[in-house]
C-alpha cells in the first residue's frame, strides 16, 4: 500500500485534532468519555481493517476479541489484579488466543463461509459471556478500579487516558502499517487477490492469514481492555453480533484497505450514532438507512471521498 | 542416462465415467523443451494440472528430480522448483509488475514471516525480479500495476514470475494461447532463449511454434500418449499424421 | 433424567429444529442461486410473527391470522427486495452484510415503534391446543406436533417441487452454477425473485407457528438468524437437504445440550457450579459441533457449488 500525502492528509489531521481535543472545548467528562470510546474502538477498526483490507478476511466475530480483552480486566479485577503489567498482558493473550483457536478452523474456509463461521463463534463467546455468574452474567459487570500502572491510579485522570487511548491508537496504526509493508504483508496481500497464484509461487496462505488473525485478535483484545477502563463496566453485550457489525462498518465507511479510514469511520460512526441518540430514541430508523446509502453510494468509502467528489475512479 | 527432472508413471484420472488421463508415462530429461501436443479434449489441461499439483491423480505416480511428488500439494512442489505459467493469466493485478515478479523471488530468499522491513525496500529482491522482468522483456513496465497491463504483457509476466522462481522445471500451459502473430514470434524468441538455462514442460496448440521449439515432443490423445519422440520422427509417425497432424505439413 | 423427560425434549428439539429449517431452506436457496448474503433473513420470520399476531387479534382468529400473514410477509419481503437487495447482488459480499444489518437496525427499531417493546401474547388456535398422551405418563402439547407436522410437510413439498419440477431443477442447477443458468438463456431475474420470494413467505410462516409458544418481540429473528446460518453452513450452503438434517441436528443439540448439560456436569461437579458450567458449556456445543464438522468438512455435509 503506497501512502501518498493527500490520502493521509485527512486522517492526520483527525489525530492531531483528537491530540488537541481536551482543550479545544472537548474538555468536559461526558466529551471525554465519548473521545475515548472513539478512539478505542477506532482501535479495533483498525485491527478489522488490517485483516479486512489486508488479509480479504471478512470477520463478523471481532467484538468477541474485544470481549476477550474486556473479561480478561473483569476476571482478573474480581481476582484483585489491577496491576497493568498483568492486565495488559493477558488481555492480549486471552484475545489472540481466541482468535488463534477459532482462526485456525475458520481460515480453513472462505468467502460466504468464513463470515458465518466467524458470527458463529463471536455468537458463542457472547453465550460464555452471559452465562458467567460469577462475574454478573446477562447484568455485567462494575469494576471495583481502572487498571493501575505500577501500582499509581493513573488512567483515572481523564486527561492521561485520553492520551493513553490516542497513543495506543496511534501505535496500532503504526504497527499495522508496518506489517502490511513487510514481507508477511506482501504475502497476505498477494493471498487475498489471488490465492492461486501465491501458492503457485510455493506460499501457504494459511498460517500468513492465522498469524493475521491472531495478531488483529491481540489488538483488540488490547483495545477492550482500554475499554472496560473507560467505561468501568463490562457487559456480554460488548460481544453482541451488532457490535460486530457496528465495527466492519466503520472499516467499510472509512474505506476498505485504509488503515487511516478505519479511524475515520469509527469517528463518523460514533458521532453520527451519538448525536441521532440525542434527536430520538428511534434514531435507528434513521441510521439503518444512513447505513444503507452509505454502503449502496460510499464506495471507496470516507478515506476515498475527496478522490471520489474530484471525479476520480475510485476501486470500490 | 542423467535422471529425468520430470517424470510420469502410469497416471489415471477418471471424472465420473470419463478416462481422461489413461496410463501417461513420461521422462523429461534436464534441459531442453519438451512439448506436449493434442487436440482438444486430449486431456493436456488435466494432465498439467495433475503434474502441477492443483489435482490428485485416481492413480500413479510422479517424481520430480527423482523424488516422489504425488501427495504434495502445489505450493510444495513450487517450493521444490516446480513453476508453472497459467493458460488463463493469474497474475496480481493490484501489484507493480515488479513487485509481481519480487514475490516469487520472495518465496525462495528465506523466510516470509518478517514483519518489519517494508519488504519493498529489499534491494536483493527487487534486483533479481528486474533480471526476470527483462528476460521477457517487461522491464519498461515494471512500476505499472499488473491491472493495468495489456494482455500480451500479462503473459509476458506470467512467464517472468515463473522465471523468478529459478526453476527446475518450468510447465508453460499455452503460453501462446490467443497471442496474435507480432506477440507469438516474441514469445517464441523468448523460449528459445531460455532454452539453455532451463528445462521447459511446454503445452500448445500452435504446431508451428511447437515445431520450431521443441527437442521432444509427446502426442496425447484420449488421455493417453500415442507417442513421444524427436520432432522429425512425430511429424512422420503415421499413427500421429492420421490421428492429429492430418494432411498438413507441419 | 426419565426416559419421558428425555423423549419431550428430543421432541421439543426436533419440534425447534423444524421451525430452523424452514428459516434456513430460503437461506440456503438466497445464498446458492444469488449468491447474496442476506442478514436480514432473520427480520422475515420476525415480520412474520408480528403480522400474524396483529392479524390474529384484528380477526380473532389464529387460522384467518395465518392466512393473511403469509401473504402480507411476502409483500413486505418484496419491497425490500426491490428497495434494496435488487441493488446488492452484483455487489461484493462485505457490502451484502452491512446493508443487509442495516435493514435490520431499520426494521428492529420499527416493529418496536409500531408494536412496542413488550412481546406481544398470541393465543394458541384451540384447535390445537391441549396435550395429548403419546405415551403412558408422557403428555405432549399438541401444538407443537402440529408444528412439527407442518414443517415436515413443507419440508415435503420443498423437496418435491425442488427435485420434481422443472423450476425446481433451474433452482438447483442455480445454486450448482448461477452464471451457468444465465448464459443458458434462463431469465435469471426472475428466477431470483421466485427464489427470494418463497424463501420469505417460508420464514414468514415459521415465524407465525412459532408466534403462539416463542415470545414475539423485536430482534427475535436475530437468534433465529444466527442458527440458521450455522444449519446452512454445517449443511452445506445450497443445499435443501443439508439445509433439512443440518436443522433436525441443530435442534437437538440445542435443547437436549441446554436440558441434558448441567445434569453432565453434576457427574463430575457439586451442584451449583454444575449448574453454571453446564449452561455455558450447553450455550457452546452447537458451535463446537459446528467448528469439528467444518474442521473435517470445510464445504458442509452435502456441498453443491461447483460454478
Amino acid at each position: 500500500m503506497r501512502f501518498r500525502f493527500g490520502e493521509s492528509a485527512l486522517p492526520l489531521l483527525v489525530l492531531a485534532l483528537l491530540a488537541a481535543a481536551p482543550f479545544l472545548g472537548f474538555g468536559e467528562s461526558w466529551a471525554m468519555t465519548l473521545l475515548a470510546r472513539t478512539m478505542i474502538l477506532a482501535m479495533a477498526a483498525v485491527s478489522l481493517s488490517f485483516v479486512l483490507g489486508g488479509a480479504g478476511l471478512i470477520s463478523l466475530g471481532h467484538a468477541a476479541m474485544l470481549g476477550f480483552g474486556a473479561y480478561a480486566v473483569v476476571i482478573l479485577d474480581d481476582a484483585g489484579i489491577t496491576e497493568a503489567a498483568v492486565v495488559v498482558p493477558v488481555a492480549i493473550a486471552a484475545a489472540a488466543g481466541f482468535a488463534l483457536l477459532t482462526g485456525a478452523v475458520a481460515i480453513r474456509t472462505s468467502g460466504v463461509h468464513f463470515i458465518m463461521i466467524t458470527l458463529a463463534f463471536g455468537q458463542m463467546a457472547f453465550f460464555t459471556a452471559a452465562s458467567l455468574a460469577g462475574y454478573g452474567g446477562d447484568d455485567g459487570y462494575t469494576l471495583y478500579s481502572r487498571t493501575s500502572l505500577g501500582g499509581t491510579r493513573w488512567l483515572e485522570d481523564r486527561l492521561v487516558f485520553h492520551y493513553a487511548c490516542l497513543g495506543l491508537l496511534v501505535l496500532s496504526l503504526l504497527l499495522c502499517r508496518m506489517l502490511l509493508a513487510s514481507r508477511f504483508g506482501r504475502v497476505l496481500r498477494a493471498a487475498k487477490e489471488s490465492s492461486l497464484r501465491v501458492r503457485a509461487v510455493g506460499f501457504d496462505p494459511y498460517p500468513y492469514r492465522l498469524v493475521a488473525y491472531g495478531i488483529a485478535g491481540g489488538i483488540a483484545g488490547l483495545a477492550g481492555m482500554m475499554l472496560a477502563n473507560a467505561t468501568e463496566f463490562v457487559a456480554p453485550s460488548y460481544l453482541a453480533w451488532q457490535r460486530s457489525g457496528d465495527l466492519l462498518f466503520m472499516v467499510i465507511l472509512g474505506g476498505v484497505g485504509s488503515l487511516h479510514g478505519a479511524v475515520l469511520g469509527a469517528l463518523a460512526f460514533v458521532l453520527v450514532e451519538e448525536w441521532l441518540g440525542h434527536i430520538t430514541e428511534h434514531w435507528r430508523l434513521i441510521f439503518g438507512p444512513l447505513l444503507i446509502l452509505a454502503v449502496l453510494f460510499l464506495r471507496g468509502g470516507l478515506a476515498g471521498l475527496p478522490a471520489q467528489l474530484a471525479g476520480v475512479r475510485v476501486r470500490g | 542416462m542423467v535422471e529425468p527432472i520430470l517424470e510420469l508413471d502410469g497416471l489415471r484420472k477418471h471424472f465420473g465415467g470419463l478416462a481422461v488421463t489413461e496410463d501417461v508415462s513420461l521422462q523429461v530429461p534436464p534441459g531442453g523443451i519438451h512439448a506436449i501436443i493434442g487436440p482438444n479434449g486430449a486431456g493436456k489441461t488435466t494432465l498439467i494440472h495433475q503434474i502441477s499439483g492443483t489435482l490428485r491423480p485416481d492413480a500413479g505416480r510422479i517424481l520430480f528430480g527423482g523424488r516422489d511428488v504425488t501427495a504434495l500439494p502445489l505450493q510444495r512442489r513450487a517450493r521444490l522448483g516446480l513453476a508453472r505459467s497459467f493458460q488463463i493469466t493469474c497474475v496480481l493485478p493490484g501489484f507493480t509488475a515488479l513487485e509481481n515478479a519480487a514475490l516469487a523471488v520472495q518465496a525462495r530468499s528465506g523466510s516470509s514471516f518478517r514483519f518489519f522491513r517494508p519488504a519493498a525496500s529489499e534491494a536483493a529482491l527487487n534486483r533479481q525480479a528486474m533480471a526476470a522482468l527483462e528476460q521477457v522483456g517487461l522491464a519498461s513496465r515494471a512500476a505499472t500495476p499488473a491491472g493495468a497491463l495489456s494482455h500480451g504483457e500479462k503473459r509476458q509476466l506470467e512467464l517472468a514470475i515463473a522465471l523468478a522462481m529459478q526453476p527446475r522445471l518450468l510447465l508453460l500451459d499455452e503460453p501462446l494461447a490467443g497471442a496474435g502473430p507480432e506477440e507469438t514470434e516474441r514469445l517464441v524468441s523468448i523460449l528459445r532463449g531460455l532454452k539453455g538455462a532451463y528445462t521447459i514442460l511446454l503445452v500448445e496448440h500452435d504446431m508451428q511454434a511447437v515445431f520450431a521449439l521443441a527437442d521432444r515432443i509427446s502426442v496425447l490423445l484420449y488421455g493417453r500418449v500415442l507417442a513421444t519422440g524427436e520432432p522429425d520422427a512425430i511429424r512422420g509417425n503415421p499413427e500421429v499424421r492420421a490421428a492429429y497432424l492430418g494432411e498438413d505439413d507441419a | 433424567m426419565s426416559t419421558q423427560l428425555l423423549l419431550v425434549q428430543a421432541l421439543n428439539g426436533l419440534q425447534f429444529g423444524v421451525l430452523l429449517f424452514l428459516v434456513a431452506a430460503g437461506l440456503t436457496l438466497v445464498f446458492g442461486v444469488m449468491d447474496f448474503i442476506n442478514l436480514a433473513h432473520g427480520v422475515q420470520y420476525m415480520l412474520g410473527a408480528y403480522l400474524g399476531a396483529s392479524f390474529a387479534a384484528w380477526t380473532g382468529s389464529f387460522w384467518a391470522g395465518l392466512l393473511l400473514a403469509l401473504p402480507a410477509a411476502l409483500a413486505c419481503g418484496l419491497v425490500l427486495e426491490v428497495l434494496v437487495f435488487r441493488h446488492l447482488y452484483d455487489r461484493d459480499h462485505l457490502s451484502q452484510v452491512l446493508a443487509t444489518f442495516g435493514v435490520i437496525l431499520f426494521l428492529n427499531q420499527a416493529v418496536r415503534a409500531i408494536w412496542g417493546t413488550a412481546p406481544l401474547q398470541v393465543p394458541m388456535p384451540e384447535l390445537l391446543s391441549g396435550g395429548i398422551t403419546l405415551m403412558p405418563g408422557l403428555q405432549y402439547p399438541v401444538y407443537r406436533l402440529a408444528i412439527l407436522g407442518a414443517g415436515l410437510a413443507t419440508a415435503g413439498l420443498l423437496w418435491l417441487l425442488v427435485e420434481r419440477t422443472r423450476v425446481g431443477a433451474l433452482v438447483r442447477a442455480g445454486a450448482t452454477n448461477a452464471p451457468m443458468v444465465a448464459a443458458l438463456g434462463v431469465d435469471i431475474r426472475r428466477l431470483f425473485m421466485l427464489v427470494f420470494g418463497f424463501g420469505a413467505m417460508l420464514a414468514g410462516f415459521a415465524g407465525v407457528m412459532a408466534a403462539p409458544i416463542l415470545s414475539v418481540e423485536p430482534g427475535m429473528g436475530d437468534t433465529v438468524l444466527i442458527l440458521a446460518f450455522v444449519v446452512i453452513v454445517i449443511g452445506g450452503i445450497g443445499s435443501v437437504r443439508g439445509a433439512f438434517l443440518a436443522a433436525l441436528l441443530v435442534g437437538l443439540i440445542e435443547t437436549l445440550g441446554r436440558s441434558l448439560m448441567p445434569d453432565l456436569m453434576r457427574l463430575f461437579l457439586a451442584p451449583s457450579p454444575a449448574r453454571q458450567a453446564g449452561a455455558a458449556i450447553a450455550s457452546m456445543l452447537v458451535y463446537i459441533a459446528m467448528a469439528a464438522i467444518l474442521a473435517v468438512r470445510p464445504q458442509g455435509l452435502f456441498p453443491v457449488r461447483t460454478g
